[in-house]
């Protein structure tokens, strides 16, 4: 393929790069213990949670970040970084959707995320998180009648201040890493999740994500718990407007998953990736792990599409005999793009079991790795993991990298890992051609059946979406 | 229907089609022989529009507009279609898929509407029929793992569906048993009709046993060295392509 047919395939158009006029309250630039405190009090929180925040502040000023990655990028000067905004409107915050402003409505629509329930995808509950603050949760009746309780973490903080304080930093301590200690000095908002015992989530969990304000870090706390024999599915998708400078977004995703239970998490990442000379675009540091006991099994599952860079690794400690873990992941760059993504299958009970599925697509002068680590504790008698990691390169201008981790200190472990690299060859673009297709459907085609093994993992309702934000980001603007 | 003249090509620098002649009209099926490495291959990638070829000198018309002009998928919609002598593999993607996706491409530019996933699916069954292929390689990726025959029944499969104006078929009976070539010409005799020409590439006499051509046409050192009827394959079969050598090429 023609560089000039690499291009035109992959000129992106990021759909939801438009911005919302709306008003909105946003704390000056800088971090401080006073941030931490204002956000803490704007929030109304217990004093523990005060006390647990500046904990990690404390923790997080004598860290320093990650360089171990292989991303490249201009360091993140903290102190110009507002840590809260809210609309305006959210002032008193609404009690139902019809007290929501009518921008930030319109602002999901525009990104295909109807909020009013009559309209809404049915089958999916979503909770939809503006800047720093959770502004609507839908389905929370029907949600009740079930016992799921699915709402913003700050509302859980209020509402169910046992079970967030038991099970916050439970899963990521505040000390875990860099960016975990700054997201748990200063998160903002989030998802909560609980299933109770032996209850099966009655619809699909969804929280959509979108940084609106410029010069605003996004720094969501994500907290599922889900009890013994229960079930639930959960989607997350982000979006962001095009802006010129970089965006921080920094989150935590802690999963509990007790025993017998299972979690299914989902992730459509469509971050602003900077534009095609690699200006703007958010920096996505984040930390996702989960906890599961005894027979338990926890399920990730990647589409990620955005962001300038992408430093993400959904993890699963395997605590309980017979868990299983899961990751897969399609990890598509363009342009400058750069991500170093990956799992980490950390094997403690017996019989423990992980798959990982790994499908990195590079465009353009983009770099995409693959970070894995499996490790069999002493403990992990007969742990199982098996990895495929695949990458798809587009253009001669692209790089691929593949850095996988094992240690095992069990010898009745067995890990099995298998690579491939291939390439969008000139032949098969041909093929595609001489039957009629153009170059992006030809690409797209071909990515798509490349990533055809993680799609399948997607809830149904999302298989679709997935397929189509691969398209998009494919699509060309020709014509 | 399609005519070329003088056609000179390179690729990577090397000169390949040499000033090369050839007229097909509506309804005809024209045979290419020739030894290995003349540019028969070459023809069917110029022809369609392969990147990488360099035309220096001559012209082709096809349907009356200028094909060389055209992208290669503007020619597929024009009813131009190549069935590959080595076909390549598409991991992942579905052969039901791609099958729609080139139909409904190729419908969409002629203006006619898509067919419904129902209808597509039973016009799919019969062609994979057709190509004595089971049902089962309609789900399987593009080529993926096919034996060699398996994948020359599939370009015959995807011909049937687009139903195009010219098919080339570049040595689609290399390396298929007796049983895969009567299927092959059984196929191509199936769409023969006055509005639809082929362009058969071939070392055997034997596949013109079962599909009789109007033309046969020997190609050497990237001209057409010889034209002539069904008799002149004959002749080559008995003969060789050296019996053509003496003074033939220039
Ligand atoms: N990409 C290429 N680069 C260099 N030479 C090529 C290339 N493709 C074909 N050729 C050469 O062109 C000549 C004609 O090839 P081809 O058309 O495939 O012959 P045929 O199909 O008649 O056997 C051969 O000598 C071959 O080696
Ligand atoms: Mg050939």
């Amino acid at each position: 393929m023609s560089q000039e047919q690499i291009d035109r395939a992959f000129a992106k158009d990021y759909a939801a790069g438009f911005t919302t006029d709306i008003e909105s309250d946003t704390l000056p630039p800088g971090l401080t213990e006073d941030t931490i405190r204002f956000i803490s009090a704007k929030k109304n929180e217990p004093e523990w949670l005060l006390e647990w925040r500046l904990g990690a502040f404390q923790v997080w000023r004598e860290m320093a970040g990650p360089d171990w990655a292989h991303v490249d990028y201009t360091e993140v000067d903290f102190q110009s970084i507002s840590y809260y905004s809210q609309p305006k409107s959210m002032e008193d915050r609404p009690k139902s959707l019809d007290e929501v402003d009518p921008e930030l409505l319109a602002t999901y629509e525009k990104l295909g995320i109807p909020l009013h329930e009559q309209e809404a995808l049915a089958g999916v509950a979503v909770d939809v998180v503006f800047d720093s603050v959770s502004v609507a949760t839908t389905f929370r009746a029907k949600l009740a009648e079930a016992g799921v309780l699915f709402c913003s973490i700050s509302e859980a903080v209020q509402q169910y201040p046992d079970l967030v304080r038991k099970h916050l930093g439970s899963v990521v301590p505040r000390k875990d890493n860099f960016y975990a200690a700054l997201n748990s000095a200063v998160f903002s908002d989030g998802s909560f999740v609980y299933i109770p015992k032996g209850v099966r989530c009655p619809m699909e969990l969804s929280t959509y994500f979108r940084i609106n304000e410029a010069n605003t870090g996004q720094f969501e706390r994500t907290l599922i718990i889900a009890d013994e024999g229960s079930h639930v599915s959960y989607l997350e998708g982000c979006t962001a407007p095009m802006r010129d400078e970089n965006q921080l977004h920094a989150a935590v995703v802690e999963l509990v998953a007790l025993d017998d239970a299972e979690i299914k998490y989902s992730t459509v990442q469509n971050w602003y990736p900077g534009d095609a000379e690699g200006k703007g675009g958010i920096y996505n540091f984040v930390t996702k792990r989960g906890l599961a006991h005894t027979n338990a099994k926890i399920s990730w599952t990647q589409v990620e599409t955005g962001s300038a860079v992408t430093w993400k690794y959904p993890s699963c400690i395997l605590r309980g005999d017979n868990s299983v873990g899961e990751f897969y992941s399609v990890a598509l760059t363009n342009n400058l793009q750069q991500a170093d993504t990956g799992t980490k299958m950390i094997h403690l009970g017996k019989n423990t079991r992980s798959t990982i599925i790994s499908k990195g697509i590079s465009a353009g002068k983009s770099s995409n790795a693959y970070r894995g680590l499996v490790r069999v504790g002493p403990t992990a008698k007969g742990a199982r993991n098996y990895t495929q990691c695949d990458s798809l390169l587009i253009g001669d201008q692209c790089a691929a990298h593949t850095f996988p981790y094992i240690e095992s200190k069990n010898p009745s472990g067995i890990i099995e890992h298998e690579a491939t690299t291939s390439k969008v060859s000139d032949d098969q673009l041909y093929l595609c051609q001489q039957r009629g297709l153009d170059p992006e459907k030809a690409v797209s085609m071909i990515v798509n059946g490349f990533c055809k093994e993680v799609f399948k993992e997607l809830p149904m309702e999302f298989a679709v979406e997935a397929g189509k934000l691969l398209e998009v980001s494919l699509e060309g603007s020709v014509g | 229907m399609l005519s070329i003249r003088d056609l000179h090509a390179e690729v990577e620098g090397k000169n390949i089609l040499k000033g090369l002649n050839l007229e097909i009209r509506e309804g005809e099926v024209h045979a290419i022989m020739g030894p290995n490495g003349s540019g028969k291959s070459t023809l069917g990638h110029v022809l369609s529009g392969r990147p990488g070829y360099e035309i220096t000198q001559g012209s082709v018309e096809f349907l009356g507009k200028d094909l060389l002009e055209l992208d290669t998928e503007e020619r597929a919609h024009e009813g131009l279609f190549l069935a590959f002598q080595y076909p390549v593999e598409i991991p992942g993607v579905s052969n039901m898929e791609f099958l729609k996706a080139s139909v409904d491409a190729v419908r969409e530019s002629q203006g006619a509407s898509a067919y419904d996933t129902v209808g597509f699916m039973r016009r799919a069954r019969e062609a994979c029929t057709a190509a004595d292929l089971d049902q089962a390689f309609l789900k399987r990726g593009v080529n993926e793992g096919f034996s060699g025959g398996e994948k020359k029944r599939n370009e015959l499969m995807q011909m049937m569906l687009l139903e195009p104006r010219l098919c080339i078929l570049d040595e689609t009976d290399s390396g298929l048993d007796i049983d895969a070539l009567q299927v092959v010409a059984s196929g191509v005799n199936a769409m023969r009709s006055e509005s639809r020409s082929f362009l058969l590439v071939t070392h055997y006499q034997r596949l013109l046993d079962y599909i009789e051509p109007d033309f046969v046409h020997v190609l050497a050192d990237g001209r057409i060295i010889r034209s002539g009827d069904k008799s002149l394959a004959l002749e080559l079969e008995a003969k060789g392509y050296s019996w053509l050598d003496d003074g033939e090429v220039a």
